[in-house]
Formats: structure tokens, C-alpha cells, sequence
């Protein structure tokens, strides 16, 4: 029975290992500058439990065939333990685990305490069930008001945030339902939701954050390359939920510019 | 101590007083485990219908027709719901813990039986209130078992928002009101009812588990309580505890000013503590079974008791780890993270002790060994993916993946789960007086074990591959759609896995009825339990109060007569 359960034990440690070495299933490639930090931070985090898998499992399995009670076995080591060992092992877990969550700190600080940078692109993220808006608050640079009383989700587009006609500085604000990016510039982005809490999240672009009724939450990144992104949401919102997606194309400044140029002049 | 008449000399004759409301705490231990393995069987089907949806989403079930994705989510709600409260919360401390924590200290009841009696029907009327959900107009709720506002607290945010959700919110603060009942009964009983020479440090690890169980449950039930007659409210009575200016489907609804966040700050205050308050009893099990088919005392009973407090004291102060994400402070979540980390200390710690206790030990395989193994296994697995999630960097990828579904499911669920499949191996001789069918619990336990690691292993792949969870479909994304091969894998490993939980089932009524005869004490251990008659009588020791000695682990002690040493045995070891 020994034999067996370590059999058992050992395959399962290693067919699970295999599948995680192999990369058979991994992070989506990066395209923001935190991709680089956090699949550093996430293969490190990865070696570290991984060999603490390893050598648990595998210690587990081994005891179990080699301690077995059977007519030749060793006599029991009457024992209650081991002070030393157990200071050991809690200093030990401590610096490696407390040490290992410091070091995201900084990364962690640059996306969310630190303010974006002076020059980067602003946009809003609006989310509703069942469909993300963004808004791009035009040449002005300040988003107009929006009120709950013109909310009209069925319409889309700027009745869905309800924004207001009658402000001045929403007369050039670009609302689209597809997301348009310069590539290495950073973005200062602004989340609101107008119903439930939803979870904005761009898997390649390493991103997400709640949208929540109620705040605007400011956050900022920067894609690095050029592509089409897949954007979903994260948070249960509903029934729909799992078709509240989008997508974001992270073009050069040129195409961006053109881009945002050509939706000012469908709205005029 | 407290001098206590012994109210229950004389056992009840009438069915009704023996059997239903029972005052006896046997009894009760047994209903509460009834209770727990009736809502496995309908949450662990709710999963199956879920499995089954995920990979052929037009399949039509028998009675229910097609599933669609709200009925999807009322599942998954219903599943979380119904296996976080009436089945960890349920069996481990409400059924183990009320059967064997008097017995094991020595006392012929709880403290308070009436009370006792009042939190399983409690527990019932909750459970029943819970399932009355599925049978309203619109069903069951859709927003998961975390129930973040607004969704759960505005009607018209989605089908069985209505009467559905009003009936779940109301089953849990039932249910929060029979935990505190039964926490202050398992606090008192194991402060004052504790035999002569049962000081705290001879104390068996199953009880340290049980009474720090039972001081979470006494801090964290209260607020959820709180919490959710705050949603009560503000689903019915136009509060706006919860629920700022929102407008759903175009039309404003009458709240201002509320947070959603509050919500989550509560209800995770709860949630955390409620994760150890489903695992702690296993932990205290794996290391009584561990002990005992090892033939080798604990190793570092000291340290394992400290552990077990230290995972309490710090299990209240890392609820913000749930909320990386939520728009929280990122300074606080910061602190939180630093503080999740040191929660992993004290369960490392554990887990070594455990590799300690197997090693150069005489192992015997009996089925509760094995799934006292399984349980060091999972945890350990279970446990590493938890350094992941509690760094905030790693969580902004990781947060609402299937990876975090893989490691809740690893450690809380499945850990759990095999504690208590370890507890009915050990215990069953004592509480029903026959042995179960070995052969058959082997190959229950190779299969649970196999099946589950097939299922919850495949999920941290897909969550680290961006795989979003609480998606009823997921042909509609592109690189979704990709990983449904992975679903497929689980999808199989769970049929088979649940199937194999009909040996179990089998097993279970047959030996009660059929089963080998067993001996007072057939795994030869050495709690007080093993050392009254089997099953125990109406006040647990016909009468005799037992004597204390030794401490609870006392197996292969040098130049004893026998490689064990009874707890109450007066000769034997120099005191532990």
C-alpha cells in the first residue's frame, strides 16, 4: 500500500509539474511595460513554490513507502518534535515569503499610486451591463458631463453614458465601443461603471481593475506593441456577463491620430 | 470547572426525543453529518450540471431543459453557497466536532444541549430556506456565492434577483444564527467540561481544532450576520447601504450614496476566517489520524497548537487579499499582502510537522490513513498556488481566473473535503459500531484522490492562461475558446470522480447495517473516545468520569507494555 500510494503521489507531482515546465499553458505573451516585471515576478514565484512542491510531495510519497509498518521495519523514533527545526523552518518560510512580496512593491506602486505621466492619452472606461464604452475627451482635453437621467443603454454610443448635449466640453468628446491605443505612450485611464461592478481586464496588457457604481478609478498603463487585444470582463455582472467583451488595437501614434481625427469628424 | 448535575443519566425513551429533537449530543453530531452529506449530493450535482453545460451548452437535461447562462450562474451560486455552508461549515465542526469534542475532553455533553439542539434545526431551517430558492419565480440568484452589491441588492439587475435572492440573503443570516449558537456552545463546553487532568496542553489536536474554530466562527458569523440584514434592507425597504446612484437598463433606481465596497469589506471579514473555519477541523483530524496510524507521537504538539492560533489570530486580518482589485487603497492592499504572507507561515510550519510525524514511523495504511495523506497532499498543493495570489502584482493577472478557482477548490473544498473522509473512516466504528469495508475505501480513496487532482490541477493552467471564471460560454472570446480542451479534461475527470462517490455511498450504508462488529478501540489509539464502549453510551462513559494522564499522542513510547499508551491509563509515560 505504500508502494502505491507513493506511485500515486509522485506521478500526480509530476504530471502537474510537467504541464507547468513545459509552458504548455501559460501567460499570454505581454504587450505592456508591466508584462516584463510581473512574468518575471510570476516565473520566480513559479521555481520557488515549485520546488517546495516538489520536494513536499515527493518527501510525502517516499515516507509513506519507506516508513511502512512491515515485519522487518525499523522501530518507531519516540519523538515530540524538534525546537531547533521548528524555529528554523518559521524563520526560514518568513523571509522567503514576506521577501518575495516585497519585490512586487515597487511595480505594484508605478501602475497605482504614482500619477501618469504629463503627456500620456486619456481615456474613460464606462462599463454597463453588458458592453464597454470608451471616451476620448477630444482636443480640449476635458471630458463633458454625463447624467444618469440620459442614460440610455439600448441606444449606445454617447446615449449609453448619457452624455449631456448642452456642455460645452462634451461637444468634441469621441465615445466608440472599441478601444483605440497608442503604442508607448502611457494612458491614463478612468473607470466608472453605471449599474453593477464589473472588472476591466486586458490579459496581454497584464490589466485589470474593478469598475465599481459610484467611483472613478484612475490607473494608468502603457502597451508596448502593436496588436489587437482581447478586453473581457472579470467581475460577475449578470447574465451576459460572459459576453461583455471587446477588443483594443494598439496602433502607432500615427494611425492613433488618424483614427481619433476621423471620429471628430463624424461627429460634426 | 464548573460543577455540573448531570442532566442526561437518563436516556429519552420516545422516538421523537431520542431520534428527532434530540438533546444528545451523539445525535446531534449525526444529524448535522446527515445534514452535510445531503447537501454534497446537491451541491456536487449543481457542479455536475455545470461541467455538463461548459462543454455541451445546448444539451437538454431531463426536467430542466437547456441551460442558460442565468441558470448557469444560479447554479454556480447555489454550488458555492450550498458547499460553503451546509457542507464546510456543516459536517466538519456542527457533525464531527458535536459528536467527539465532548467525548474527547471527557464530558458526558455540551454545555448548553438545548442550545445544541436549537442550532441544527436552525441549520435545517436554513438549508431548507437555501434549496426553497430553486422553486420561486425566477429562480435562484445569479451573483455568485460572494453576492457583491449591486448586483445582489437591485431586482431588475438579473433573473433571480427577486424573491430568489431575498430567500438566499435570509437562509444565511439563519444560518449565521445557528453557528453562533453553536460556537458559544463549543467554546464553553471545551473551557469548563473538561475532565480531571485534561489540562489545555493534553488536549487532542481534533479539539484544539474544534475550539478555534468554534472563536472564528463566534467573531466572523456575527458580521456576516450584520452584513446580511444591511442587503436585506437595502433589497427591500429602499436603503442605500450598499448601493450608490446606479441606473440599470436605462431606468435610475432610488439609492444614493451607498458603497459597494462596504459589502465586500464585511462580507470577506467573514469570508477569510470562514476559509480556516472549513479547513482547521482537517487539519486537526489529519494530525490525530496521522498520529495515530504512524504509531508515533505528533511532532511539536506545542508548535502545531500555536500554529492553529496564529492562523486564527492572522486569518482575521488578510480579508483584503480578496479585493487587489476592487478599487480599495492600493497602500492597504499592500498591508494586506504582507499580512497574507505570514499566514503561510504557521500552515508551512504545519505541514512540516506532519512530514515529521511520518518520519521513521511505522506506517499502518488503514482507509482514514490514506485520507489523512491525501489531505497533507492537497493542502500543500493547494496551499503553494496561495503565495501567488497574495501578491498584488501577480494578482492583477490571476484575480477572477480559474486559477484562483483551482486553489480554493485545492485547499478549502477538496483538503476539506478528504479531512472529513479521513474523520467517517476513523470515527464510523465508534458512532455507528461496525467497521467499514476496507477494500472498497481504498478504492474510493484512489480515485477521489486521482479524480480530484484531474479535475482542480487543469484549472490554475487555465487561469494562468487568462481563462476568466463564472463565464457560462467560452466560444464567444477567441483565445477562450482555445483552452476548451482543458474544460473538456475536467468535465471527464469530474463524471468519473463523482461517480466514484457512489463506493463511498454504498460503503457507508452497508457496513452501518452489515459491517464487521467493531472493538472498543480497533485502530488502537489513544483518545478518550477509544476507551469508552463502542458506540459510546447516552452520557459517554456510563457514568464514570475519566482521569487524565497523558497527553494525546503517546505511541511508541520505549518500555511500555504496549507501543500505545492510553490517555487514562495511570501508568506509562513521564507526563506530556
Amino acid at each position: 500500500m505504500g508502494l502505491a500510494l507513493m506511485a500515486v503521489i509522485w506521478l500526480i507531482t509530476l504530471a502537474s509539474t510537467y504541464f507547468f515546465v513545459a509552458k504548455t499553458w501559460w501567460l499570454p505573451v505581454g504587450a505592456a511595460e508591466a508584462a516584463g516585471f510581473i512574468d518575471h515576478q510570476f516565473a520566480l514565484t513559479f521555481v520557488i513554490m515549485g520546488v517546495v512542491f516538489l520536494a513536499a510531495q515527493l518527501s510525502l510519497g517516499y515516507f509513506a513507502w519507506k516508513y511502512r509498518d512491515h515485519p522487518g521495519a525499523a522501530p518507531v523514533k519516540y519523538s515530540h518534535g524538534n525546537n531547533r527545526l521548528e524555529i528554523m523552518w518559521t524563520v526560514l518560510t518568513t523571509i522567503l515569503f514576506v521577501g518575495l512580496n516585497l519585490m512586487g512593491g515597487p511595480v505594484w506602486a508605478s501602475q497605482r499610486w504614482d500619477p501618469p505621466a504629463a503627456d500620456s492619452v486619456q481615456v474613460e472606461v464606462t462599463g454597463m451591463q453588458f458592453a464597454w464604452y470608451f471616451r476620448y475627451p477630444g482636443p480640449d482635453g476635458k471630458y463633458g458631463a454625463t447624467s444618469p437621467k440620459l442614460m440610455d443603454p439600448s441606444a449606445g454610443g454617447e446615449a449609453a453614458i448619457g452624455l449631456s448635449s448642452s456642455d460645452a466640453a462634451a461637444k468634441d468628446d469621441v465615445v466608440t465601443g472599441t478601444m483605440y491605443l497608442p503604442v508607448n505612450r502611457e494612458v491614463d485611464l478612468s473607470l466608472r461603471a453605471v449599474d453593477v461592478i464589473h472588472s476591466f481586464f486586458i490579459p496581454s496588457l497584464r490589466f485589470k481593475q474593478d469598475a465599481v457604481p459610484g467611483l472613478n478609478i484612475h490607473m494608468h498603463i502603457k502597451p508596448t506593441a502593436i496588436g489587437e487585444y482581447e478586453i473581457l470582463c472579470a467581475e460577475l455582472c449578470g447574465l451576459g456577463h460572459y459576453k461583455m467583451h471587446g477588443v483594443v488595437h494598439v496602433v502607432s501614434q500615427e494611425d492613433f491620430d488618424k483614427w481619433l481625427a476621423a471620429r471628430e469628424a463624424e461627429k460634426q | 470547572m464548573v460543577a455540573m448535575e448531570n442532566p442526561h443519566g437518563h436516556a429519552p425513551q420516545g422516538f421523537i426525543r431520542k431520534y428527532i429533537f434530540s438533546l444528545d449530543h451523539k445525535v446531534i453530531g449525526i444529524q448535522y453529518f446527515f445534514l452535510a452529506l445531503t447537501a454534497v449530493w446537491v451541491g456536487m450535482f449543481l457542479s455536475l450540471l455545470m461541467r455538463i453545460h461548459l462543454l455541451w451548452p445546448s444539451a437538454v437535461i431531463p426536467l430542466m431543459g437547456e441551460i442558460k447562462p442565468e441558470t448557469y450562474l444560479s447554479l454556480l451560486t447555489m454550488h458555492g453557497t450550498i458547499m460553503v455552508f451546509f457542507v464546510l461549515t456543516t459536517a466538519p465542526q456542527g457533525g464531527f466536532g458535536n459528536y467527539f469534542l465532548p467525548i474527547q475532553i471527557g464530558a458526558p455533553d455540551m454545555a448548553f444541549p438545548v442550545l445544541n439542539m436549537l442550532s441544527f434545526w436552525t441549520t435545517f431551517v436554513a438549508f431548507i430556506v437555501m434549496l426553497a430558492a430553486f422553486f420561486v419565480t425566477g429562480g435562484a440568484p445569479l451573483h455568485g456565492w460572494t453576492g457583491y452589491p449591486p448586483l445582489s441588492a437591485v431586482q431588475s439587475a438579473g433573473p433571480g434577483e427577486g424573491l430568489g435572492a431575498d430567500l438566499w440573503v435570509t437562509s444565511i443570516a439563519i444560518f449565521c444564527i445557528a453557528s453562533l449558537m453553536g460556537a458559544l456552545n463549543f467554546i464553553t463546553t471545551t473551557l469548563d467540561l473538561r475532565a480531571k487532568g485534561m489540562t489545555l496542553m493534553r488536549m487532542p489536536l481534533t479539539v484544539w481544532s474544534w475550539f478555534i474554530t468554534a472563536i472564528l466562527g463566534l467573531l466572523a458569523f456575527g458580521v456576516l450576520l450584520s452584513a446580511g440584514i444591511l442587503l436585506l434592507m437595502d433589497r427591500n425597504i429602499g436603503t442605500s447601504f450598499y448601493v450608490p446612484l446606479v441606473v440599470v437598463n436605462g431606468q435610475i433606481m432610488g439609492h444614493k450614496g451607498g458603497s459597494p465596497l462596504l459589502w465586500q469589506h464585511l462580507f470577506w471579514f467573514f469570508g477569510h476566517p470562514e476559509v480556516y473555519i472549513a479547513i482547521l477541523p482537517g487539519m486537526g483530524v489529519a494530525s490525530q489520524v496521522l498520529s495515530t496510524f504512524s504509531r508515533k507521537p505528533i511532532f511539536g504538539y506545542k508548535a502545531m497548537v500555536y500554529a492553529m492560533l496564529a492562523i486564527g489570530f492572522f486569518g482575521f486580518m488578510v480579508w483584503g487579499h480578496h479585493m487587489f482589485m476592487s478599487g480599495m487603497s492600493p497602500y492597504s492592499a499592500f498591508t494586506f499582502s504582507i499580512l497574507t504572507m505570514c499566514i503561510g507561515v504557521p500552515s508551512a510550519i504545519k505541514t512540516f510537522n506532519w512530514l515529521g510525524t511520518m518520519y521513521k514511523a511505522r506506517i499502518r495504511f488503514q482507509t482514514p490513513m490514506l485520507y489523512a495523506i491525501g489531505f497533507v497532499s492537497l493542502f500543500v498543493s493547494g496551499g503553494l498556488s496561495g503565495p501567488f495570489l497574495a501578491q498584488p502584482v501577480l494578482d492583477i493577472q490571476l484575480h477572477d481566473t480559474y486559477f484562483v478557482v483551482g486553489h480554493f477548490h485545492l485547499i478549502m473544498g477538496v483538503a476539506a473535503i478528504f479531512g472529513m473522509f479521513a474523520a467517517t473512516y476513523y470515527w464510523f466504528p465508534k458512532m455507528f459500531g461496525r467497521m467499514m469495508n476496507e477494500t472498497w475505501g481504498r478504492i474510493h480513496f484512489f480515485l477521489t484522490l486521482a479524480g480530484t487532482y484531474a479535475i482542480f490541477m487543469p484549472m490554475h493552467y487555465l487561469g494562468m492562461a487568462g481563462g476568466t471564471r463564472r463565464y457560462s460560454d467560452y466560444r464567444e472570446v477567441k483565445y477562450l475558446a482555445t483552452l476548451i480542451p482543458l474544460h473538456q479534461f475536467m468535465t471527464y475527470a469530474a463524471i468519473i470522480t463523482i461517480g466514484a462517490q457512489f463506493i463511498f455511498m454504498i460503503n457507508l450504508f452497508w457496513s452501518m447495517f452489515r459491517g464487521p462488529k467493531a472493538s472498543d478501540n480497533p485502530w488502537e489509539a489513544t483518545t478518550l473516545e477509544w476507551t469508552t464502549a463502542t458506540p459510546p453510551p447516552h452520557d459517554n462513559f456510563a457514568g464514570v468520569t475519566p482521569v487524565v494522564y497523558h497527553g494525546p499522542y503517546e505511541y511508541g513510547v520505549p518500555g511500555a507494555a504496549k507501543d500505545y499508551v492510553m490517555q487514562t491509563d495511570p501508568v506509562g509515560v513521564s507526563a506530556h
